[in-house]
């Protein structure tokens, strides 16, 4: 395949389906199959189910965005393999940093979808309790949360959890392209590789930094910057979700069982606008679209499902089901939130009393009330403690 | 909301000393003592910087410690500050506290980015659900005579930033209690320590309680009439000087330790300034958008009618911090507070 960094075949990618949804069976991957045949009908079943939802997510926020309802979206169609095979490896302790645009993998973690909407409608900053889904709220300053999840896996370690590739702990950070060029990236993974702290890398190169391709960002393929730091990397067809599963298990049984990061170059592609407020007509061909829709995650894996003999009419019409159930779900829930009420904006400021938002948020009450006190910004309503 | 327990430290070290837990102490070693009282009390305690184990860090704050508690919890880092701030945050997630050595004021530009948009974010973005209690510890300020970037004051940078908490300690009891009640705080706190100060001896209570007190509240350094003149960190002992000139002129002066930037203890200095009618503001940092211009106007609205004069601030220039020919005349002196004071009496 001809990619716009300029790359091809050549580049070793592991791959164990086809486009066409057949079994590939090149040399040397034969572990990674072994890992893959490990999952049965239901958990392939499952990881289809996961992906069509999530695209369906998609399609009902990317409509939702253009009743007006929400302020942006960042759709994550053509990334599902990646992201539901990658999530489909993580154990229920390990731990999630993901960016902005990792629905498919908050899908698999359970977070609620009207929760997920909650930062696009711009009525929460996060969403969700991420110690609730052992999942982080979106990260937008590019590159930032990868820091977070080598200092997470760093704790980890400290914590003394037993080193076993299932009872372990891992931690995985998503990022894209882009990202990789960020300085915070690059620090994660020095700081990662001196602690051989358990965290994963996973990147997902789908080609676009918004309008600028990857050639912007790199001169080589983006896995060999993982193994320059020391770390174990490998590049996958990141629209084979078996591949995806089988190489990210493998990766987080190291971290779990105390044998340091790795890093994964999931190779994709943003089918999708960056966001909703972007016109990708502006540097891309319709053609590059239209060869890699022919490359469709969801599909590659129905057409095996399907040779197999796994996904029949019954299974599809439940699919189906559970994706009108997400629509209703989002259209009735997404409307209903409204942020809270104004002065709630002076809450989770600080964990414990701050003069300055106290005097603030008591004179924005009363102000509120029709009765502000003449002075605004002077005395705290509370100093904790006095001078000894 | 969480509220910190009281708590008491008995005395570290083996000198089987008289009854008394006062020890003479340096700043520098006060901070250390500190260091070492937190993470005796609390296991998830840690330090991160560069230079901190075996060297003790280049000004010798964090000597001993790796020693005492081992390279689990006394971290050299890889050199990024970026690094040193993000890896933090995610070992707050996981519940440790964290507490980072920048190794000089000028070198915290690289995790700017982590300590305004992560550290000072994370609570608030969770609704309250993730509490990052990190510590960044910064020598800062000039009066070294060093090179550049080893002598500035970026203070009013953070505390303009909403989530973070900024103190400074100025004696070396306040250092050692004020890094104690950093580390137990919830919230993540920038720790400003007043390097030309470092060397500063006095006595400090080992036992003194760990609260939250120094995190919020001023303090009366010196009580006095005619003036109040509001400092914080290395200015204190300036605002001291000053008041011992003034008081040989026949003035008095109250000096008024801010201790924290953010919150500033507005209480406190409306109170001294009620009852002086006169406010100065001294801090190393460039006057221009600093803190002294956040007191005066909180001054001026709280305490317009008792006001004899004008508030005056004296500080930094607009200007990169000087080399250090000509620090001495960039840094407010006494000779400059005393100007300033002959101002406010000219009205
Ligand atoms: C530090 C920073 N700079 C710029 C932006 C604006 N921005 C948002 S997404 C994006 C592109 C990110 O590309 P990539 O890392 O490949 O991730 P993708 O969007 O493809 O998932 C940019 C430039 C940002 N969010 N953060
Ligand atoms: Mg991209």
């Amino acid at each position: 395949m001809t990619t716009t960094n300029g790359s091809n075949e050549a580049i070793p990618t592991l791959q164990l389906l086809d486009p066409q949804g057949n079994r590939a069976t090149t040399r040397g991957t034969k572990g990674y199959r072994d890992r893959a045949a490990a999952l049965t009908p239901e958990d392939l079943r499952g990881m289809y189910r996961d992906m069509v939802l999530t695209r369906r997510f998609d399609e009902e926020a990317t409509s939702l965005q253009r009743q007006g309802e929400l302020a942006l979206y960042a759709p994550s169609r053509g990334q599902e393999a990646a992201q539901v095979g990658s999530a489909y490896a993580l154990r229920p302790q390990d731990f999630v940093f993901p960016s902005y645009r990792e629905h498919g993998v908050l899908q698999v973690r359970g977070v609620d979808p009207v929760d997920r909407l909650r930062f696009f409608r711009g009525s929460d900053h996060g969403g969700w309790d991420p110690n609730e889904h052992n999942a982080g709220v979106y990260s937008v300053v590019i590159g930032a949360h990868t820091l977070h999840a080598t200092g997470y896996a760093m704790g980890v370690q400290r914590d003394g959890t037993p080193h076993d590739k299932r009872d372990g702990t891992a931690v995985i950070a998503y990022f894209g392209d882009g990202a990789t060029s960020q300085g915070d990236v690059n620090e994660a993974m020095v700081f990662a590789a001196v602690n051989n702290a358990p965290v994963v890398f996973f990147l997902q190169n789908n080609q676009w930094a918004i309008s600028e391709p990857t050639i912007r960002q790199t001169k080589i393929p983006l896995y060999q910057r993982g193994a320059a730091f020391g770390l174990p990397s490998l590049r996958v067809d990141g629209n084979d979700v078996l591949a995806v599963y089988a190489a990210t298990q493998e990766a987080l049984e190291r971290a779990r069982m105390g044998e340091g990061p790795s890093f994964i170059e999931a190779y994709t592609y943003r089918m999708g606008a960056h966001t909703t407020s972007d016109d990708p007509t502006r540097y891309r061909t319709s053609e590059q679209e239209e060869e890699w829709r022919g490359r469709d995650p969801i599909d590659r894996l129905a057409a095996y499902l399907r040779a197999e003999g796994e996904l029949d009419e019954a299974f599809e019409a439940q699919v189906k089901a559970a994706g009108d159930e997400i629509g209703a779900h989002l259209r009735t829930g997404v409307r209903a939130l409204d942020g809270g009420a104004p002065v709630s904006t002076f809450d989770h400021v600080y964990a414990t009393p701050h003069g300055v938002v106290s005097a603030e948020r008591a004179w924005y009450e009363a102000y509120e009330a029709g009765d502000p006190p003449a002075q605004q910004y002077a005395i705290a309503e509370t100093t904790q403690g006095g001078a000894r | 909301m969480t509220t910190m327990a009281e708590r008491t430290h008995t005395t570290s070290g083996s000198a089987p000393e008289a009854a008394s837990s006062t020890k003479t102490l340096t700043l520098g070693k006060a901070v250390n003592e500190g260091l070492r009282a937190a993470m005796r009390h609390d296991d998830k305690v840690m330090l991160m910087g560069e230079d901190i184990g075996p060297l003790g860090g280049v000004f010798r704050v964090t000597d001993g410690l790796q020693a005492e508690f081992g390279e689990q919890r006394v971290v050299d880092t890889p050199l990024a500050e970026s690094g040193i701030v993000g890896t933090a945050i995610g070992l707050a997630m996981r519940g440790y506290r964290p507490v980072c050595e920048i190794q000089f004021d000028g070198f915290v530009f690289p995790a700017f980015n982590q300590i305004t948009t992560q550290l000072a974010k994370m609570h608030n973005r969770t609704r309250g659900a993730v509490s990052v209690p990190v510590v960044i510890r910064i020598p800062y300020g000039g009066g070294i005579g060093a090179v550049e970037h080893h002598s500035e004051s970026p203070e009013a940078l953070f505390a303009h930033t909403a989530g973070l908490r900024v103190v400074s300690p100025s004696s070396p009891q306040d250092a050692y209690t004020m890094i104690q009640e950093a580390i137990a705080c919830p919230d993540p706190v920038v720790f400003f320590e007043p390097k030309g100060r470092y060397w500063t001896k006095g006595p400090v209570d080992l036992d003194a309680p760990v609260g939250s007190a120094t995190l919020n509240s001023a303090h009366v350094v010196r009580a006095g009439t005619d003036v109040t003149l509001v400092a914080y960190g290395p200015s204190v002992e300036t605002a001291v000087k000053t008041a011992d000139a003034l008081a040989a002129e026949g003035r008095s002066a109250e000096v008024l330790d801010l201790r924290a930037v953010s919150p500033i203890d507005t209480a406190a200095v409306v109170a001294s300034v009620r009852k002086t009618g006169r406010c100065i503001v001294i801090h190393e940092a460039p006057v221009f958008f600093g803190a002294g211009a956040e007191i005066a106007a909180r001054v001026t609205e709280e305490c317009f009618y008792a006001l004899e004069a004008p508030v005056l601030r004296v500080g930094g220039f607009h200007t990169p911090y000087p080399v250090a020919k000509h620090e001495r005349e960039y840094l407010p002196s006494v000779d400059r507070v005393l100007d300033a004071v002959d101002r406010a009496f000219a009205h």
